[in-house]
């Protein structure tokens, strides 16, 4: 029993270390803001979750994995919420996300009257 | 004690729970249980409470969720599920070697009859890797994905149906 809980807790920080390394080589790889935001957010979501999965499992039926799941919960609200206010004050600003091959931009976007300027990198 | 507003049973009993709260999580943090610190614990909660009662900040609004429990917590599941999922197909995305984006901005509508309701569909959307809630319209969301394929719209609009699930249907 005592080794189940650790190979499983072992495997949730293992893959919750990968997610995170992977959305820093994401970050690092992408071209530009829009989907470095999504690289990002594998790490926010992802690791975050795993890694204090795996903690919990470390730590037992104690106050600590308590508190654990309370910053959990925490950073499963905030961290999204951070990556809307980002997001959203890039648009106002002026960066205009990219269509991919094929696709037309959609019409009436917010904003879309704003100086694009700022766009080109 | 001098209270500005009259005081009603319900506020007594407002009043007896939020230091029954502000205790209970005293204890979950703490992890110190001697007598005397225990004490003092239930001290300051109740004194905590009696200073923001007197000092008028209690706005009389009710703290209102309208949410179905026991539906939230499955949607919680299904969400949990979902971003794995997503993970793994933005993992995918991210090593592979030619990095075929496919980026695009799109409009959402959203169902949500509560301020609420809205703000975990829009939560959920970002907090699925590859979707990033924007911009809100009136009864819309605008979302970026990284890579988007025509699959996407029906997917957002099964999430968005999840979500109103949840609801009561109070505001």
């Amino acid at each position: 029993m005592t080794l189940l809980i650790e190979i499983l807790s072992w495997a949730c920080i293992l893959g919750g270390s990968f997610f995170t390394v992977v959305s820093a080589v994401g970050i690092l790889r992408f071209p530009d803001f829009w989907a470095r935001l999504h690289a990002a957010s594998v790490g926010d979501s992802g690791g975050m979750i795993l890694l204090i999965a795996g903690m919990c499992l470390q730590s037992g039926l104690t106050l600590i994995t308590v508190k654990l799941i309370a910053i959990g919960i925490f950073l499963f609200i905030t961290g999204p919420t951070a990556t809307h206010a980002v997001a959203n004050a890039a648009l106002v600003t002026g960066w205009r996300p990219t269509s991919g091959e094929g696709l037309e931009p959609e019409e009436n976007a917010p904003y879309a009257d704003a100086d694009p300027s700022v766009h080109d990198e | 004690m001098v209270l500005t507003r009259p005081q009603t049973s319900g506020e007594t009993l407002r009043t007896i729970l939020s230091i029954l709260t502000l205790f209970a999580l005293w204890l979950l943090l703490s992890g110190i249980y001697k007598p005397l610190i225990v004490w003092l614990g239930l001290a300051s909660s109740i004194v905590a409470v009696l200073v923001v009662r007197r000092m008028d900040a209690i706005d009389g609004h009710r703290l209102s969720i309208p949410l179905k429990p026991l539906k939230f917590i499955t949607y919680l599941f299904w969400l949990l599920k979902e971003i794995a999922v997503s993970n793994i197909a933005v993992t995918k995305l991210i090593l592979s070697p030619d990095m075929r984006l496919h980026q695009h901005f799109f409009r959402v509508p959203n169902t949500q009859r509560s301020e609420l309701g809205a703000a975990i569909y829009a939560n959920s959307i970002t907090l699925t890797p590859g979707t990033v809630s924007v911009e809100i319209d009136r009864d819309a969301f605008w979302v970026h994905a990284a890579d988007f394929s025509d699959a996407d719209h029906a997917a957002l609009a099964d999430m968005d149906a999840r979500v109103t699930a949840t609801e009561t249907g109070r505001r």
